[in-house]
């Protein structure tokens, strides 16, 4: 009996790695000291109440933002790590396993469980308060896409220390990820991790497009709309069209893995070339769901800061639309070298050559934005002019990867993982900073530290041109990605450049931690609700927003009411004729998504290890709450009284409404 | 450009003044959510497609098809989807008893439905073609499968609705499920349809 736990324990723990123990550890104490913080200060209650059951879009976008931050970190220790090896040629601080299995973690995550949540996070605290919404669509449902997320998130970081990582890349090519190759149980959490975790995304997807086409307050028509909101609306529109794709793709990697179906094997008739149109169908609109929003972010930032109206607001508009619908065209460029022949390589160079034009329009849309502006230099506009060259150069250097022939030389190479690196955290990363550090007031009701906020910000970019630029120059010296040793002396030089540039990163994030912690006890409140002085209705209320955001939602006129409000103030005419005050209709807080989460990840954790006795309850678990659900979803809601609301106004405004 | 359309919608928000009809907008986000069952359906049978002829040596569609049970389950399934029209036909004229009466014929309509497929699986299974058999079977036995998984959720939701009509009649909100229902219905047998054409007419042709 003993030695059969024995056995069983050894086989579903990792072990053997001294920085696995130190994981192990680090997790049972922060597990330990987060249950006695909480039952200590007696803060369950409240964390039950506040957070767990909420339905309210600025707290599920905060829970987003945290678990993003917390994902930010794993991935980036990642990322040190396979740096540290790679800085001198043949060390042994990783293991070759150990090497593949963090370079497939570091992906999964920084997509996934980073970027993605970083982005909802975003779409939750903004969209409803820029479009005078009450909520969204459907307040429930983004409770459970938010747990779904979170419950897929956890489900893949425990593949960690137990049962093993998944070491396929993060897009996990089969024949490589098919049992044949991997027999472990690594494939299987990156399967369910990804697939509970793309469930929610759909789900918000579906959400903000009904929330942005429905709620809107009168009289935004859609080219009245902020153009964050439009970027979400394209975004969520390519969420829509790919991520059941990636559903799809999935569950045949599972079928072949669990069942053994022969979609993806060598024998059998399958082919794994499916596999690889099929996820870059998904994969490719994916980098333009996460970059869109990101384009979002600028665009509000740098109306804002230049003090102007955003130049060319129909051409805006305009290309975020066209990429949303070309970023389905181009995928097969991630394979050029498969041998489709020479018409299909031409189609998808030429595909992916115009979907850099709308690009370049925004680009100068944002600079005429700027031009003869009074600009302003805060954090997150300095965010935002730092995303325009190193997007530029990303994007130059992706126009050269599409040019079918020369991609030959830079397929898998160092020269492409620069590219994207450069796109995705020049845009993604920095837009997603801006916007964190532009909409945090509005979120906490107070600015974070601009000094501490300045030296981040200097690092990170000193640290991203010193890790990524000589990664183009060792990449066209013929390094290619996802060793874990080199040994030609030529690359030395510019690898150990690299590393250091990775560690400047790691400080960087440092010290944006440190920004973080320290203005949570310092800093500057934002009393008026408008610390910006910014142009969208998201400004026009307190910060944080009450609970109903809008006490009467307010009637739209133009884009960027709120400072067409405020110069009509200014000019001495009649403000704003609200309405009267009327109760408010909300959604009550649920425990059903939460539940229906645990219930996912359990049916996930079963199938990971083929486990039926722990699937099925898993599964019916499901069922049970969509049941539990249907039945008392009419119940689900109440009234704001009148006073209340009124009480509310008048201790945020100060008295006066 | 950007002026022509915000006048005609400008008019139709005045209407919505901050009142948003719950039944407008789950509707619509119902019929978001049929698009990416449908783009989830393409890909399978995308891949159906691609993988249809890697029979791997083994008897393929033409040979192990049973067309009477198809032909038997797409008159199922076709007339299931007649009769939740009626169902949403009565629940318009607000005749509880008749609507749910159409509703239960469609489950059953589902069921039987259901029944012929499993059994069409199990014979096929007994010739010897499975999951595993080869790559045709696999993208077949998962095309049809998920249709199938629909089929089956479809019932057990619709007996939900049902309960929740019993209990607390037709008001705006139980009226909002039938509706939504039937459009997943209608859409299964849509799925259907193309099921039909592009696994088994297209293989036995």
């Amino acid at each position: 009996m003993l030695e059969n736990i024995k056995e069983f324990a050894s086989e579903f723990f990792v072990t053997g790695d001294p920085l696995i123990y130190g994981a192990d550890v680090s997790i049972v104490l922060a597990t330990l000291g987060i249950v006695f913080v909480l039952t200590y200060f007696k803060k369950w209650g409240w964390l039950w109440r506040n957070w767990i059951t909420t339905v309210d879009h600025k707290k599920i976008g905060i829970m987003y933002i945290l678990a993003a931050i917390v994902m930010l970190f794993r991935g980036g220790v990642d990322a040190v790590m396979m740096r540290t090896q790679l800085a001198f040629p043949d060390l042994n601080f990783l293991e070759p396993e150990h090497y593949n299995q963090i370079f497939t973690t570091h992906g999964v995550v920084m997509i996934f469980f980073m970027a993605m949540p970083l982005m909802f996070g975003l779409f939750n605290i903004v969209v409803p308060l820029q479009i005078g919404a009450r909520d969204v669509a459907f307040p429930y449902l983004n409770s459970l896409s938010f747990w779904l997320f979170f419950a897929g998130a956890m489900l893949f970081n425990l593949s960690f220390v137990i049962g093993g990582s998944p070491d396929a890349g993060w897009l996990a090519y089969p024949p490589l990820s098919g049992s044949q190759f991997n027999p472990g149980v690594g494939q299987n959490f990156y399967i369910w991790g990804i697939q509970i975790s793309g469930i929610g995304s759909l789900a918000s997807g579906i959400n903000f497009i009904v929330t942005i086409l429905k709620m809107r307050a009168p009289g935004m028509t859609m080219m009245k709309m902020p153009m964050f909101t439009w970027s979400v609306f394209a975004a969520s529109t390519t969420i829509i069209f790919a991520f059941p794709i990636l559903t799809i793709t999935l569950l045949l990697l599972f079928m072949d893995r669990f069942f053994g179906a022969h979609f993806f094997t060598l024998d059998g008739g399958g082919n794994p070339m499916m596999y690889i149109n099929l996820i870059w169908m998904w994969g490719h609109p994916e980098v333009y769901i996460v970059v869109l929003p990101a384009f979002g972010v600028f665009s509000e930032t740098v109306a804002t800061f230049a003090r102007k109206r955003l130049f060319g607001y129909a051409s805006m508009v305009f290309a975020m639309v066209i990429i949303s619908i070309i970023s389905f065209f181009t995928w097969a460029h991630h394979f050029f070298t498969m041998g489709s022949g020479a018409n299909v390589n031409a189609f998808f160079a030429v595909t992916t050559m115009i979907i850099a034009i709308p690009t370049g329009v925004k680009i100068f849309n944002w600079l005429f934005t700027m031009y003869k502006g009074r600009i302003t230099f805060p954090t997150p506009m300095m965010w935002t002019i730092a995303f325009i060259p190193a997007f530029v150069v990303g994007g130059m250097t992706g126009v050269m990867l599409s040019v079918a022939p020369a991609d030959f030389q830079f397929h898998n190479s160092y020269f492409l993982i620069a590219h994207f690196h450069q796109v995705l955290i020049g845009g993604v990363v920095f837009g997603y900073f801006a916007g964190l550090y532009y909409w945090w007031p509005k979120m906490f009701g107070f600015k974070l530290n601009e000094y501490l906020g300045k030296w981040a910000f200097w690092l990170w970019n000193i640290g991203f041109y010193v890790c990524f630029m000589p990664q183009y120059l060792v990449g066209l010296d013929g390094m290619t990605r996802r060793i874990s040793v080199f040994s030609d002396p030529n690359w030395v030089g510019l690898n150990v450049v690299s590393t250091i540039g990775a560690y400047i990163m790691g400080l960087a994030f440092l010290f944006q931690v440190a920004q973080i912690g320290y203005s949570i006890f310092r800093h500057e409140k934002d009393t008026t609700g408008d610390i910006w002085d910014a142009r969208t209705l998201e400004w026009s209320m307190p910060s944080p927003a009450p609970e109903y955001n809008f006490a009467v939602i307010p009637q739209v006129h133009g884009r960027d009411e709120w400072w067409e409000e405020k110069e009509r103030r200014r000019r001495g005419e009649k403000p704003w004729q609200l309405g009267p005050i009327e109760p408010i209709h909300m959604p009550k807080n649920s425990a059903i998504p939460a539940i229906m989460a645990i219930c996912w990840f359990v049916l996930g954790f079963g199938l990971v290890f083929h486990w039926l006795w722990m699937a099925i309850p898993g599964l019916i678990g499901v069922f049970i709450c969509l049941y539990a659900r249907s039945f008392s979803a009419h119940k689900a809601e109440y009234y704001i009284p009148v006073e209340e609301i009124e009480r509310t106004e008048a201790t945020l405004r100060g008295g006066a409404v | 450009m950007a002026q022509s359309p915000a006048h005609g919608s400008d008019h139709h928000d005045h209407h919505a003044a901050g009142h948003h009809d719950p039944q407008d907008i789950k509707l619509l986000g119902f019929w978001i959510f049929l698009v990416t069952d449908v783009i989830l359906f393409s890909t399978l049978f995308a891949t159906f497609i691609v993988l249809r002829n890697n029979t791997n040596g083994f008897e393929g569609g033409a040979d192990l098809f049973n067309m009477t049970g198809v032909i038997a389950e797409t008159f199922l399934l076709l007339t299931s989807s007649f009769t939740s029209g009626l169902a949403v036909l009565a629940m318009h004229q607000n005749k509880v008893k008749p609507m749910i009466i159409w509703l239960v014929i469609t489950g059953l309509l589902g069921a039987g439905f259901l029944a012929l497929e499993l059994t069409e699986f199990v014979e096929l299974v007994h010739e010897g073609a499975t999951l595993q058999t080869s790559a045709f079977w696999s993208a077949f036995f998962t095309l049809v499968g998920t249709h199938g998984v629909h089929v089956t959720i479809g019932i057990g939701w619709m007996i939900s609705i049902i309960i929740q009509i019993v209990r607390r009649g037709l008001n705006a909100d139980t009226k909002g499920k039938v509706t939504v229902f039937s459009l997943y219905w209608h859409f299964l047998d849509a799925v259907w349809i193309f099921l039909l054409s592009i696994v088994y007419l297209m293989e036995v042709m």
